[in-house]
């Protein structure tokens, strides 16, 4: 018994300790880039949307860093066993900044009405639900056509955030002049867009959450030169360097002052995943054998420490490992440059060249085409460098005018979310850069990819994702470089930033600066 | 005194001949010292200039060998000067020679053409060129060639202008020549000493231009140069200066190098010009 007692003790000892040492107030610096277009999250979602506006307004949950729901609008959840029915129940006393109370009629109306006009990738969810109804002001059900396991992931707050019905009921929403100055549920409130420099948000301070948030303000600060964002945070002007917003090459540099902490957490539900689209349809990348000695002549891990300082996995297949459903039980392609020059010998290749396109995203990028040229020349594949813009590299992807291109997309935390759509040969339609560019068709994995998309339990998806990894691994539709880690960059003493699985776009939610 | 004598009088114009001989063997000797090609990752990056066997000039941001990337570099520099100061030189030559020479309507016509590529911004129009064309050897030297040879024209076309006046031309078309053959035959090759000036100088202008648009990553992607270089390593510039310092000390070092050349050949071949006479 007493020894019950001293153990009840130290964990509630442990669970207060950090309680007691949150220290309230203070502004945070922190760096968006680009300016966002607009801070309607319902109408943009940007990554600097997502960013800014993910204070601003909230979703029914918020996703641990791997990618457990918790609580948010809705404090507990219900999923009947059958998979169809997900009933949530909404916090008590929650008021919209402009002091409306919000309600379960709030959540109908953005989920059914505001967002299936306005946001694609939800919408493509939302085609497996029958209805959305609220039968009291604190309840919200949704009843699905069919299982859908992926829709639990749904609830973050770029894929549905929550608008104020009595606000947007009945407008058009594109030109709802209250757009400029947005209002939500989330612990910050919109104060100031001094336009090309600042975003200003507030406390709120009618949060439903007993003494959340820690800080009075939050500056998002524009700043639109790479190096003079890694300047303003070395002379203190900034706080916080989310992910991607300076060159690789100055994270070391930055990481190494003192007091300055850097996390590679918080892409967890992006999960951005780095591959080359080998395209199957002609030239030597159409045939199997050749794709695999591609595998094998990459040094990815080489690319990870030199050209990413270190940041990020090595990718062993088409879903990412912070996603869901990840297996390892995979042909596991190491850098063999023999390995790949006898594939080469085996199928015969006679030095036709294969042209790579780099992503023209920055330097980062182009010293990664550099090296992967290197790497094949090697094993003896006659490669050529193309080189273009934006725009070029969209047009040729899209229209399939390339043998090798470099890409990296989100996943979304479910493979039905964000990876099936790069491997089933439905999605095979010129003019998109994001779907089956490369032209897999394997219309057995096509079954199985479907198929694994609405089985009721998580149990039974794993399996079936398993088997489509270990399957197509052998196959390389696409050459998977790397899990990309963008760092989040910030000085120690600001605490719990990035605790979630979209890391600083909720963030300062839970955040404090310790004085 | 012989032209040569005159020329090689003249220190600066000798020290230019001596460095730009030596860039020429580098160049051209590059794959026999540098066997391994200027992209292979030999090392760990960022090594610094004379702290490893075999690496004198260090490592660059993957890890290549400074040192074959200089050399490979003078490669493209050099070819990227000549050729488009050759193409220039086709292009601008036979313009403004025809124009000087015949006159009215063909003149204001071929002027009139000249000035609208005057119009535009060397450098912009260059950028415009290689980023329709796709960022190759060829289309990097074309668009070079493109933007530089209307002075070429008018240059010609002063120096014809004033030459088809003299009387040893009245004096061949007193002998029956054609107005083509006095052009070609009696008349250009009088034009031809400040063509050779102009052109050194074209020459290190190229370099300049080549180097300024792969610096902006408009380069061949496929060929090492200089611009490149410093472009690549700009990134790095706080923590490791050397890489951009030495492509960059290697293209003052050759552009000045054919400055004093063409310096020392206008002397040259300008005699009752040059420098030391007006003194």
């Amino acid at each position: 018994m007493t020894y019950l007692k001293a153990t009840t003790f130290l964990i509630a000892a442990a669970l207060a300790a950090p309680a007691l040492a949150q220290q309230d107030g203070g502004r945070l610096d922190i760096v968006v880039q680009p300016e966002p277009p607009g801070l309607m999250l319902g109408l943009v979602q940007n990554g600097p949307t997502q960013m800014v506006s993910g204070d601003i307004y909230e979703s029914l949950l918020r996703y641990t860093t791997d990618l457990e729901p918790q609580p948010s609008l809705a404090k507990s959840w219900t999923i009947s066993d059958d998979g169809l029915v997900y009933t949530f129940k909404l916090q008590d006393g929650v008021t919209w900044h402009d002091g409306e109370p919000f309600t379960a009629a709030d959540v109908v109306f953005s989920a059914d009405v505001f967002l299936r006009e306005t946001h694609a990738r939800l919408r493509s969810s939302l085609a497996y639900v029958q209805s959305i109804e609220a039968p009291d002001d604190t309840t919200v059900v949704f009843t699905l056509k069919e299982p859908f396991g992926p829709f639990i992931n749904a609830f973050e707050v770029g894929t549905m955030p929550i608008v104020p019905k009595h606000i947007y009921e009945g407008t058009d929403y594109a030109t709802n002049e209250m757009n400029a100055t947005p209002i939500g549920t989330g612990p910050f409130k919109f104060d100031k867009w001094e336009k090309g420099s600042y975003i200003h948000l507030v406390k709120n301070e009618d949060y439903y959450v007993e003494g959340l948030p820690h800080l009075d303000e939050i500056f998002y600060r524009v700043i639109p030169d790479a190096a003079a964002r890694a300047v303003a945070f070395e002379t203190g002007e900034v706080d916080v360097l989310p992910g991607g917003s300076v060159e690789n090459w100055d994270v070391p540099r930055l990481t190494e002052m003192e007091g300055v902490c850097s996390t590679g957490k918080g892409w967890e539900f992006f999960a951005p995943h780095a591959w080359m689209w080998l395209n199957n349809r002609e030239g030597p990348t159409s045939n199997k054998l050749f794709r695999q000695a591609v595998m094998y002549a990459l040094d990815r891990e080489f690319v990870k420490e030199v050209v990413w300082n270190g940041f990020g996995t090595v990718a062993t297949g088409p879903i990412s490992s912070k996603t869901n459903f990840y297996s390892d039980d995979v042909t596991i392609y190491d850098h063999n440059p023999d390995k790949a020059k006898e594939l080469l010998a085996e199928m015969g290749y006679d030095g036709e060249p294969v042209r790579v396109l780099p992503l023209p995203y920055g330097e980062t990028w182009q010293r990664w085409a550099e090296a992967v040229r290197q790497n094949l020349s090697e094993v003896g594949i006659n490669v050529e460098l193309d080189s273009t813009d934006v725009a070029g590299w969209n047009e040729k992807t899209s229209q399939w005018d390339y043998d090798m291109a470099f890409t990296y997309l989100y996943q979304y935390g479910d493979p039905a979310l964000g990876v099936s759509r790069n491997y089933v040969a439905s999605q095979i339609k010129k003019g998109s850069p994001w779907n089956n560019v490369e032209g897999y068709d394997n219309p057995a994995l096509d079954e199985k990819w479907n198929a694994a998309a609405t089985m009721v339990t998580p149990a039974e998806r794993e399996t079936a994702y398993a088997e489509i990894q270990k399957e197509i691994v052998d196959d390389v539709p696409v050459a998977w470089l790397l899990e990309l880690e963008f760092p989040t960059i910030y000085r120690c003493n600001v605490k719990d930033l990035v605790t979630t699985a979209i890391g600083v776009n909720d963030g300062p939610r839970g955040a404090w600066i310790e004085q | 005194m012989t032209l040569w004598k005159r020329f090689s009088s003249n220190t600066g114009a000798m020290i230019g001949v001596i460095i730009l001989l030596l860039v020429i063997a580098i160049a051209l000797l590059a794959p026999v010292i540098f066997p391994k090609g200027p992209w292979q990752m030999v090392q760990r990056p960022f090594l610094a200039p004379f702290s490893t066997d075999g690496l004198p000039l260090g490592t660059d941001t993957l890890g290549r060998n400074v040192a074959a990337q200089l050399a490979y570099g003078a490669r493209v520099s050099l070819l990227v000067g000549l050729v488009s100061t050759v193409v220039a030189l086709l292009i601008g030559v036979p313009l403004g020679a025809v124009a000087g020479f015949y006159g009215s309507w063909v003149d204001e016509g071929a002027m009139r053409f000249t000035e609208f590529f005057q119009t535009i911004p060397n450098f912009a129009l260059a950028i415009v060129l290689v980023a329709i064309l796709e960022p190759t050897l060829t289309s990097i030297t074309l668009a070079i060639a493109i933007v530089s040879w209307p002075p070429v024209a008018r240059l010609v076309r002063a120096e014809v202008m004033s030459v088809r006046k003299r009387e040893f031309v009245d004096a061949a078309r007193v002998a029956g020549l054609t107005r083509r053959r006095i052009l070609v035959a009696q008349v250009l090759p009088n034009t031809v000493s400040p063509i050779i000036v102009m052109a050194s100088l074209m020459v290190a202008t190229a370099i300049l231009l080549e180097s300024s648009l792969s610096f902006l990553g408009l380069g061949d992607p496929n060929a090492m140069s200089w611009g490149y270089m410093i472009g690549a390593a700009r990134t790095v510039i706080r923590q490791h200066w050397w890489l951009s310092f030495l492509p960059g000390i290697a293209i003052v070092i050759t552009v000045l190098a054919l400055n004093l050349i063409g310096e020392g050949l206008n002397d040259a071949l300008n005699p009752h010009l040059s420098r030391k006479a007006r003194a």
